[in-house]
């Protein structure tokens, strides 16, 4: 699966450590919708960590599109909250 | 769903909405790149932005930094005096700077993180750039091969997306450094006001000028005796004390005998 952070580039992560993306991914999940900016800092630093550690960064000319996109890393809740709101 | 998802969902949508105006895919394909450079130069000045912010906030450091060490020696002065009033007024003014300097501590980190973030996408974006140019020939004089037509659609489909995430990632860098340069204003503004402590050159350090005249009150205060006495006046209750408080500022420039007291 690619994964783009943003702001980092997009990285192929091996299907193997995708569950464990989509776990952290649930746990960012949550900890927006409690609105609980510690658990949401940690669940997003885990996940730019664990996304650029199991994943290879796929080079700039490469242009396959992403799967997932992940928060710029350090991004606050509120933050992400703004850019999810561009949704409708 | 969850914030990965819909965040993809978001950046597939902006990359498909900056394609909406090319007509077709040999548009496509020069409309991506004229974005691409347009981006690159936009990331470019960005990083100039952060620059001179991160300049700005090590000048503001140094400069309160500078204060609250006056501030410290003016607190021993004070108390050397046996004035505890106004070493406690320089203390508490320094832990103020304390926190202004602890704020712009934490201000200079994120400035710093925009800037490798920002440096990453400029990297990235002049290598893509570069690679699309050369691509983006060879797809045109392809075009006309219908089966081209599909690899266009994915070569556009991806630089658009790398587009939008830096189209984001500097979106989020000029929110920052305008925060930043809304701080850092405010600061000038309480230095300029003088609200944060004797900020900038001796002309506002009321704790100075109580300090100086102290030192001097010993002397000030026996002229000032020797003065009512020769007008006939009491003299006042705490004149013969050589270092009492009650010898301020206040009472010199109030007495019209001032130019005496400034002659010592």
């Amino acid at each position: 699966m690619i994964v783009r952070i943003l702001g980092q580039g997009r990285f192929d992560v091996p299907g193997a450590d995708m569950p464990a993306v989509e776990q952290l991914d649930a746990q960012l999940t949550d900890a927006l919708d409690r609105d609980d900016e510690g658990a949401f800092d940690s669940a997003l630093a885990d996940l730019v960590g664990l996304v650029r550690h199991a994943g290879v960064l796929l080079p700039a000319d490469d242009l396959q599109t992403s799967g997932l996109v992940v928060p710029h890393p350090g991004s606050s809740l509120s933050e992400v909250r703004d850019l999810l709101a561009e949704e409708s | 769903m969850s914030v990965m998802k819909r965040l993809s969902g978001i950046v597939q949508a902006k990359a498909n909405k900056a394609l909406d105006k090319a007509e077709n895919p040999a548009d496509m394909l020069d409309l991506s790149y004229e974005k691409q450079a347009e981006n690159l130069q936009k990331v470019r000045r960005a990083l100039a932005d952060v620059a001179t912010a991160k300049k700005r906030l090590e000048l503001q450091a140094a400069e309160l930094q500078g204060q609250a060490t006056k501030l410290q020696d003016q607190a021993k002065q004070a108390l050397a005096q046996g004035q505890e009033d106004l070493a406690r007024q320089a203390l508490t003014r320094r832990a103020g700077l304390a926190d202004q300097l602890t704020e712009l501590g934490t201000q200079h980190q994120q400035v710093e993180a925009q800037q490798q973030q920002l440096e990453t996408t400029a990297t990235r974006l002049s290598t893509q750039i570069e690679a699309f140019r050369t691509k983006k020939e060879t797809l045109k004089a392809s075009y006309t091969a219908s089966k081209a037509q599909a690899s266009i659609g994915e070569a556009v489909s991806g630089i658009s997306e790398s587009m939008t995430d830096a189209g984001m990632t500097l979106e989020r860098a000029q929110d920052k450094i305008s925060q930043m340069q809304a701080r850092a204003g405010a600061i000038d503004e309480l230095i300029d006001t003088g609200a944060l402590p004797d900020a900038l050159g001796g002309g506002k350090d009321d704790i100075q000028a109580q300090l100086d005249a102290t030192s001097q009150s010993g002397q000030v205060d026996s002229e000032l005796a020797a003065l009512k006495a020769q007008l006939g006046t009491a003299p006042a209750a705490g004149g013969a004390l050589p270092s009492a408080p009650d010898g301020a500022p206040g009472t010199t420039t109030a007495d019209p005998t001032g130019p005496a007291a400034g002659g010592s």
